[in-house]
């Protein structure tokens, strides 16, 4: 049975991934994205399984909201991204050391 | 009258000193001889008023400093202790303007030197007459002051700096100990003025002091600070380095500070605070053992020296030893009287002395001199009287002092009086009559008997001084012969009142009648020893010891004479161990470690290149990697919220300001360190 502790885990965990996922990757934007959808989704997940827990619809109003904004900002940033490959036409992070102190 | 006195000098110093330019050099030297002449005379009839007729004058003038308990005015105090110190000051004064008016004849700055010598006078009077000790302080001061402009009166030689520069500092640390007993004094009594401290001195004679976790009797405790006053001034063993040094200033000047003025000054200040004295036994026996050791330090130290000036130099050192020896047996009368004496036959003897170089064309060492007594009559004559008069021939000035002197060191041994310390005295200041005696007559053997050593070129042009240099000299000789006689019944004959209440004599040891009944030979035994000193001089420059190389040339003998020619190390030790010590301390430990070091590592420098390192680290932080960023973000926001729960507890145990503080102050060593 999914009691709420198994939920907590599970959330956790993919929010763990994801933040991993950040900063552990070398290579590509394009996964940091990914990583930050993953992030976005275990915290919508996490808002779901309280408002059930909790028997309050504010969480899952929260986790639409969540969506919405997620879907804006994956667009801009890939946005972001594209407009920086015709740049680069490189998308690796290695090499984003322009803001360096 | 009384003040003008005090004004004469002030106002000759100040006329000549800023006018000089206009009344030219004969205008400043006529008027400012004619300033202290007049103040001779007038001193001399205050004498007359104070001393003989025994009304001693007080003047208030106003008030100068008054802040809550202390009040202090300008107030001149003429007793009969003061009266006899203005007729020294003012007598020599004068005959050294006299002198000096031909002596520095060619010099281009006369008119300075006159105003120098004018403003000395001027503090030595106000010295004397203060009724105050802080008004005397004053006096003390300048006449350091004055000191320092005369002795670099020649400002471009740079051993004149030296020397003025030496004497100057060394007699700071006397009046170092000077102004801290005048502090002791004002905490003790509340008041600085002689009469409220001297006629309450007995009060407080079992008062103690804690200081540096000890009790000390605060009557001894000033005393001591008032004897290290005086062993500055008045060059005692310790202090005495500046003294011979001084000899290059010219040397009238010599004769004003170092013979007659100056350097009394010390003993002067010890024999007002008599009633002070009496009462702290132990600083008695201290001025004592100090006051015999330099007489006998003194003596044989100017045995060896060759320059002329630096010989009669060390005789004044030898003889203001005895000065305060006997002032340390209490009987300040007879120091009084010895100074008195002893400023005659010393200014005599340096005017000679003066008067010898001047002829010689400014040759100052004895080994190049010699068998002047044909070209230098008159000079010769004041001079072998004026060393007769030091070395104590009989009936002549130095006798009627130093005798007594002796005598008083002597009944130690012969009465039931049990002062321990006076056979120490006792001891050494016969052995030192000896050796006065002894380099009295080599400097007359040496300057004037003994085949000349001359360059044919100074012995052609040599003459015999002008007037106006032999005047003062004849003067002088003549108060050397007399002046004793004259003033012995006076100043310390039996039952005499002159002093009045200006000196206190402690009646336990104060017994002058027992110096009359000491046995025959006792007495004769300062004479014998003077003879025997003045025979081994002969001896040795013109008799048969003459050649005795074998003697002179042994090693003992050579490493004794080579020691004492060099002042028994004492320069060398001050040098080695103190000074350079100190100058090391100021520049490397003080100067360069902690002023510019540690104060500057914690303070500004040290603050802004810590802050500098610091951001330059944080900077290589930001590697501009988006992973890192994330990474730092991440971190911290975890540490942060590890430290919340603790955040409450710690704030306790920790104040922030403590720990930023002291993380700057590691960072600024460990930056320091590493780069």
């Amino acid at each position: 049975m999914i009691t709420q502790l198994y939920c907590e885990n599970y959330t956790f965990f993919l929010f763990m991934i994801g933040v991993l996922g950040i900063f552990l990757n070398q290579k590509s934007i394009i996964i940091i994205i990914m990583s930050l959808e993953m992030m976005f989704l275990s915290v919508s997940f996490n808002f779901i399984f309280f408002s059930v827990y909790l028997d309050n619809i504010v969480g899952q109003l929260f986790a639409l909201a969540i969506l919405t904004v997620a879907a804006s900002e994956s667009s801009i940033g890939l946005a972001i991204l594209v407009i920086y490959y015709r740049i680069r036409s490189t998308i690796t992070i290695e090499l984003m050391t322009l803001t360096k102190g | 009258m009384y003040l003008l006195i005090i004004l004469l000098p002030l106002i000759g110093t100040l006329i000549t000193g800023l006018g000089g330019r206009w009344l030219g050099r004969k205008g400043s030297n006529l008027f400012s001889t004619a300033c202290v002449i007049m103040c001779f005379f007038l001193s001399l009839f205050a004498f007359f008023e104070v001393g003989l007729c025994g009304v001693p004058c007080y003047i208030t003038i106003s008030s100068w400093i008054s802040s809550g308990a202390l009040n202090i005015s300008w107030g001149f105090l003429f007793d009969s202790l003061t009266t006899t110190m203005l007729i020294v000051i003012t007598s020599i004064s004068s005959l050294v303007h006299v002198y000096s008016i031909k002596y520095m004849e060619y010099d281009p700055h006369c008119p300075r030197f006159m105003a120098f010598l004018e403003i000395f006078t001027f503090f030595m009077i106000l010295l004397v007459t203060a009724d105050n000790f802080v008004q005397m302080f004053l006096g003390w001061e300048g006449v350091g002051l004055a000191s320092y402009l005369l002795i670099n009166f020649w400002y471009t030689r740079l051993c004149a700096n030296q020397a003025a520069i030496k004497a100057l500092i060394v007699n700071r640390v006397g009046d170092f100990g000077l102004s801290l007993g005048i502090f002791t004094i004002f905490y003790l009594f509340g008041s600085v003025d002689y009469e409220v401290v001297f006629s309450s001195a007995s009060v407080y004679l079992n008062h103690t002091i804690y200081i540096f976790g000890i009790y000390i009797n605060t009557l001894t405790l000033i005393c001591v600070f008032l004897l290290i006053g005086a062993v500055g001034k008045s060059a005692q063993l310790g202090l005495h380095t500046w003294l011979p040094d001084a000899m290059e200033g010219p040397t009238p000047v010599s004769a004003l500070i170092h013979a007659a003025t100056m350097v009394t000054a010390g003993v002067f200040l010890i024999i007002r605070c008599s009633p002070l004295i009496n009462l702290a036994p132990n600083v008695l026996f201290l001025i004592t053992i100090l006051g015999s050791s330099t007489a006998f330090f003194a003596s044989i130290v100017g045995v060896f020296q060759n320059d002329i000036k630096r010989v009669i130099a060390y005789s004044t050192c030898s003889q203001l030893g005895y000065m305060i020896l006997v002032c340390g047996l209490s009987y300040y009368n007879v120091g009084m009287f010895h100074l008195v004496n002893h400023a005659f036959f010393k200014a005599l003897l340096f005017l000679s002395a003066g008067s010898v170089i001047h002829s010689l064309s400014n040759e100052q060492d004895m080994r190049r001199m010699g068998s002047l007594m044909y070209n230098l009559p008159v000079t010769y004559s004041s001079m072998l009287i004026g060393s007769l008069s030091l070395a104590g021939f009989p009936f002549l000035t130095g006798f009627y002092s130093k005798d007594l002197i002796i005598e008083i060191t002597q009944i130690s041994y012969y009465s039931n009086l049990q002062i321990t310390i006076g056979i120490f005295a006792c001891w050494l200041a016969n052995i030192s009559v000896f050796f006065t005696a002894f380099y009295s007559f080599r400097l007359i053997f040496m300057t004037f008997i003994k085949n000349s050593n001359s360059s044919r070129n100074h012995m052609n042009i040599i003459h015999e001084s002008p007037k106006l240099i032999l005047i003062p000299l004849i003067i002088l000789a003549i108060a050397s012969i007399f002046a004793g006689f004259l003033t012995k019944d006076l100043f310390v004959g039996a039952g005499s009142d002159f002093w009045g209440n200006s000196i206190n004599m402690l009646p336990i040891t104060y017994n002058l009648s027992e110096v009359e009944f000491i046995s025959t030979s006792i007495k004769w035994l300062p004479f014998i020893l003077s003879t025997l000193g003045a025979v081994f001089a002969y001896l040795i420059n013109i008799g048969f010891l003459k050649n005795n190389i074998k003697f002179a040339y042994s090693s003992k003998f050579k490493k004794l004479a080579f020691a004492l020619s060099k002042k028994l190390y004492w320069d060398k030790l001050y040098n080695s161990l103190i000074v350079s010590f100190l100058m090391h301390f100021g520049l490397n430990i003080s100067f360069k470690n902690i002023d510019r070091g540690f104060i500057e590592l914690l303070g500004p420098y040290g603050i802004s290149r810590t802050l500098y390192n610091f951001s330059f680290n944080i900077i290589k932080i930001q590697t501009g990697q988006i992973t890192h960023y994330t990474f730092f973000v991440i971190t911290g926001l975890c540490l942060l919220l590890l430290f919340v729960p603790f955040w409450t507890f710690l704030e306790r145990l920790v104040d922030i300001r403590l720990v930023i503080f002291s993380f700057f102050a590691l960072f600024a060593v460990w930056s320091d360190k590493t780069s």
